[in-house]
């Protein structure tokens, strides 16, 4: 866990992908789950978050 | 290339051009061969899809031309993410994703792993399976449905038979629970020989000596299929599953022919959704935005799904 938030701080890719990762699947979830109208209104913005920060975070260092 | 084939295209260009070609550095040779290639995409690609995000901000509508554009900001993503008709379709489209998917690798890669065990007659059992696979979707869609006929039907003969009831009790397209579980029927029947090919190309990879080595070490074959033929076969496996999952995410014409999105809205996949409203309603900005929303999800899914891949394959 310490390694990760390091790795966080130092802006390197595999704890920054991560974060990135679960967002994305986060909002798929939240975009066909059939419980929270609200989850569904919100889904799109944590897609685009996610998807956004992957694609900066895929070119920080190893 | 030996020498006398660069003598011979040497010669074989007009002098013009080799004049031409002369003067440029490598690196300007290579831009030129590329440049065709890298414009198409600009044309193809990029430039309808900045087009498209710049649409989903308007009222623009595709049937009237010569009416007023107004800039609506981010107001057709809120009443689309605020829907309900539309998270419905969300939820069929999830359904339809999942059990495909699910059932297509599960038959897929038993399919594979029989028909990887060498018997006699085994080509001719791959390509009457792969057989499905090559038919037009508008072929299945319209023979499946008279396959789903209550009255004569043989789907339903045949399920009447096994299950003891009359053929004509229920109905596959019309019934509002049937109707999901038919499509993926269909789909199923028509592309699980495609994650079986995919999954047979990973199994016929894995070397005979590794087999081989576990059986010296005495490891029964199902140590042998967890430890040394799922490993080995997940990258294929995995790489059916993205194909499968971005062409069953975009799934139109199937569904069109089977049910038309009925009975109701029940398999109403977004795909559809998306048609009726560039197509049917005409709310052309409307119709964007909601492109932009499957493409942002795609897009995202596609792009962890690669890493994971990626990370199995360095293993």
């Amino acid at each position: 866990m310490t390694q990760f938030l390091q790795g966080l701080l130092r802006l390197r890719r595999g704890p920054w992908e991560m974060v990135a990762s679960i967002l994305i699947g986060l909002g798929v979830v939240m975009l066909m789950q059939p419980v929270l109208m609200i989850a569904f209104t919100y889904s799109f913005i944590v897609t685009l978050t996610g998807t956004v920060m992957f694609l900066i975070v895929s070119h920080f260092p190893e | 290339m030996t020498d006398s084939t660069v003598d011979r295209l040497a010669q074989a260009t007009p002098p013009t051009l080799a004049r031409k070609v002369k003067g440029l550095s490598d690196r300007a040779i290579a831009w030129l061969f590329i440049a065709p290639t890298i414009f198409l995409l600009l044309a193809v690609n990029i430039f309808p899809l900045i087009w498209t995000i710049r649409l989903s901000f308007t009222n623009y509508r595709v049937n009237r031309p010569n009416s007023d554009v107004d800039w609506v900001g981010t107001r057709n993503y809120e009443r689309i993410l605020t829907d309900e008709d539309t998270w419905e379709k969300m939820q069929a489209t999830a359904h339809f994703l999942i059990s495909t998917l699910a059932i297509q690798v599960l038959i897929g890669f038993a399919l594979a792993y029989l028909i990887n065990k060498k018997f006699k007659g085994d080509a001719l059992w791959t390509t009457i399976i792969v057989f499905p696979m090559m038919l037009s979707p508008a072929v299945v869609g319209n023979f499946w449905t008279f396959l789903y006929q209550p009255q004569i039907g043989l789907f339903n003969t045949v399920v009447g038979t096994i299950l003891g009831t009359d053929p004509a009790s229920f109905s596959m397209i019309g019934d509002v629970h049937l109707a999901p579980w038919a499509i993926v029927i269909v789909d199923t029947w028509m592309w699980t020989p495609f994650v079986m090919l995919i999954c047979l190309a990973g199994l016929r990879s894995i070397p005979e000596s590794i087999y081989e080595a576990a059986e010296c070490d005495r490891a029964s074959g199902w140590r042998q299929f967890w430890t040394i033929t799922i490993p080995m076969v997940l990258p294929f496996l995995m790489l059916a599953v993205l194909f499968r999952g971005i062409e069953n995410f975009k799934m139109f014409d199937l569904v069109v022919q089977l049910t038309g999105g009925g009975p109701g809205n029940t398999t109403t996949l977004t795909s559809i959704d998306l048609k009726r409203e560039a197509f049917e309603r005409w709310r052309t900005g409307y119709a964007s935005a909601y492109a932009i929303i499957l493409f942002v999800t795609v897009f995202g899914l596609a792009s962890i799904y690669v890493k994971a891949l990626n990370k199995v394959k360095e293993r």
